[in-house]
């Protein structure tokens, strides 16, 4: 076909223009199945790390030392009592990228479970952390660990969990995320303190952002 | 060119012109999509549902589309198939769309869909691009998966996430960067050497 | 995020090529002699970080303000082949021995993924205006480097009696993976 000023800008305009509607269209089918489906990774992960509850608090944000917010949810169980919580952390130190977890916790500050939000590491080694820390075998597993009681740092720092065998910076991360989820609970958490074992979590100085519990 | 049988259009994507292995073209995905067999396949058939579409939308305008404007005019045709694709995963296949990340946007500067289009869709009939544009997708699909499989059982011990033997085995190194050139490198070898047989 | 680390990441650990995939058909393409190789390095750098400054102004004036971030892939690629018409226009009236060296290899960049990964990735990562373009400069040198780098071992290459199976790509993506090991040794210089 011929060119000429015209037709070039009529042509193109005209396919822009079922472009736009084709996606805007499409768009407005998708948003919601996506806003869904995001919303049940989430879902899914407070459940799988929580025992089974009847009623969710709503998120609390929590300023942890690393300068993130990060997001808390209570659980309850029947009669309204509280069963622990699940929190979305993260860690910046990852191998590649940040490292998101939910951890939950139990009233008394023990890990329950925890689930693996967003990787980047490096496939067949960081990706471990998936599974690795969860797995009893020799002294991976972190489940049933407190992070007051123990010290949940890789071994060669001292600590007592094995390292993901050549991901040692991605073990490091992730256990670096656990305690970022427990210093939020700690901090926020009225069973802890009433416990007094949150003499030993390090930093006191966002008092100013925790938010007391509603006791309904 | 007309005398072509159907059958013929179809069948030069996936073996004579291979995109992968013949012409080598789209590499980017091929290379970084590949580290499991799943993730390849699923990045194929991604780029096959694009070409496709393209291919016939593209067949259909080809003589409304002004020749100076030709290209703009392809490459809106296949970013909003592309858009199409990355809002439909995001919705319904969450994690496979996390997976394959930034190589689903990335498929719009695949050099494989521009080329059929200006190639093949510009000049031919809407059922022969439509053969053209399935036929070149299912080969890209199947060096994907290929190469994926290769890779995967090389480096975890596994296909298509079964174990087949011991990871303790597996050479790690094919799950990385190196590995994804150094398979594909060697599967391009064998193809030479396997169309030279033939001949 | 400081941009030393910025740099030493996008140039080392985290090369564009070697180990994040984008511009393969380039680096495969034109590395089969140093001196085309270093008129694509400059062509893509100018135009990465261009495209990079321009797209990141698009999507924050309009793109997000209007949420209409689903056009992203769409408005970027328009973007970055009206711009690389513009600047090889533009090369051509003001700079000809410019023109001369780069002029060849603009019309390729349109299709370079790197170009439209950059700027897709620096909208991914929330990065500011002027960590964006660091990223931008510094990963062109990434680019440059793996190219120049793989072109000069492909002159040598070139030498050298191969089986017939293996001529071509198929050696040239062995070497590539090859270079790749070397530079999986900068992992961990930045975490």
């Amino acid at each position: 076909m011929q060119s000429n000023f015209k037709n070039m800008v009529l042509s193109l305009s005209l396919i822009a223009v079922f472009a736009g509607l084709t996606l805007a269209s499409v768009y407005t089918l998708t948003k919601e199945p996506i806003a869904l489906s995001k919303q049940a990774k989430q879902q899914n992960a407070i459940r799988e790390v929580l025992p089974a509850f009847k009623r969710l608090d709503e998120a609390e944000k929590v300023k942890v030392a690393t300068g993130d917010s990060l997001e808390m949810y209570k659980a309850y169980g029947n009669n309204d009592t509280f069963l622990g919580a699940a929190v979305e952390t993260v860690s910046h130190n990852g191998y590649s990228g940040d490292i998101k977890l939910m951890v939950g916790f139990d009233v008394k500050g023990n890990i329950i479970n925890y689930s693996v939000l967003e990787q980047m590491e490096t496939p067949g080694l960081g990706t471990k952390i998936v599974d690795w820390f969860r797995t009893e075998t020799r002294n991976q597993s972190i489940i049933g660990k407190n992070p007051v009681k123990n010290n949940l740092t890789v071994s060669k720092d001292g600590g007592e969990i094995d390292a993901i065998t050549a991901a040692t910076i991605s073990s490091r991360a992730f256990l670096e995320a656990v305690q970022n989820a427990y210093d939020a609970y700690a901090e926020n958490s009225d069973m802890l303190k009433r416990d007094g074992e949150s003499g030993a979590t390090e930093t006191n100085d966002n008092k100013n952002d925790s938010i007391q519990i509603k006791q309904e | 060119m007309n005398q072509q049988s159907n059958l013929k259009i179809f069948l030069n994507g996936i073996l004579k012109e291979n995109p992968t292995f013949v012409l080598v073209l789209g590499m980017c995905p091929t290379l970084a999509t590949t580290s499991s067999a799943i993730n390849g396949m699923s990045m194929g058939l991604a780029t096959t549902f694009v070409l496709f579409g393209s291919n016939v939308v593209i067949s259909l305008l080809k003589n409304l589309i002004p020749d100076k404007v030709r290209i703009p005019a392809f490459i809106v045709v296949i970013a909003t198939f592309v858009t199409v694709v990355e809002l439909v995963m995001q919705a319904y296949v969450p994690t496979l769309f996390e997976s394959l990340g930034i190589f689903i946007p990335l498929i719009v500067v695949n050099c494989i869909v521009l080329g059929r289009a200006e190639a093949f869709a510009s000049k031919n009939s809407v059922g022969k691009s439509a053969l053209d544009g399935l036929g070149m997708g299912l080969g890209f699909t199947f060096a994907l998966t290929l190469l994926g499989t290769v890779r995967e059982l090389l480096g975890t011990g596994k296909a298509f996430g079964f174990t087949i033997y011991n990871e303790q085995y597996g050479m790690l190194l094919f799950v990385l960067a190196p590995g994804a050139f150094i398979a594909l490198g060697y599967l391009i070898a064998l193809m030479n050497k396997l169309q030279k047989a033939k001949k | 995020m400081s941009y030393i680390l910025i740099f030493i990441s996008a140039v080392f650990v985290n090369n564009i090529v070697l180990s994040q995939f984008l511009g393969i058909c380039p680096f495969l393409g034109v590395s089969k002699k140093i001196e085309t190789a270093l008129g694509m390095a400059g062509a893509v750098a100018f135009v990465m970080t261009i495209a990079t400054i321009v797209t990141f102004i698009i999507q924050k004036s309009i793109l997000e303000p209007l949420e209409i971030t689903f056009l992203q892939t769409i408005t970027f690629i328009l973007i970055i082949a009206a711009l690389v018409q513009i600047v090889e226009i533009v090369l051509k009236k003001t700079s000809p021995s410019l023109y001369q060296a780069l002029g060849v290899f603009l019309p390729l960049i349109t299709t370079n993924c790197a170009i439209l990964g950059v700027a897709i990735l620096v909208t991914q990562k929330d990065m500011n205006l002027l960590e964006s373009v660091v990223y931008a400069i510094s990963t062109a040198i990434g680019f440059g480097l793996a190219l120049i780098l793989f072109a000069g071992i492909r002159e040598q290459l070139s030498m050298v009696k191969l089986p017939k199976g293996m001529d071509g790509t198929a050696i040239a993506l062995i070497t590539a993976g090859l270079l790749a090991m070397a530079f999986m040794g900068f992992a961990g210089i930045v975490r």
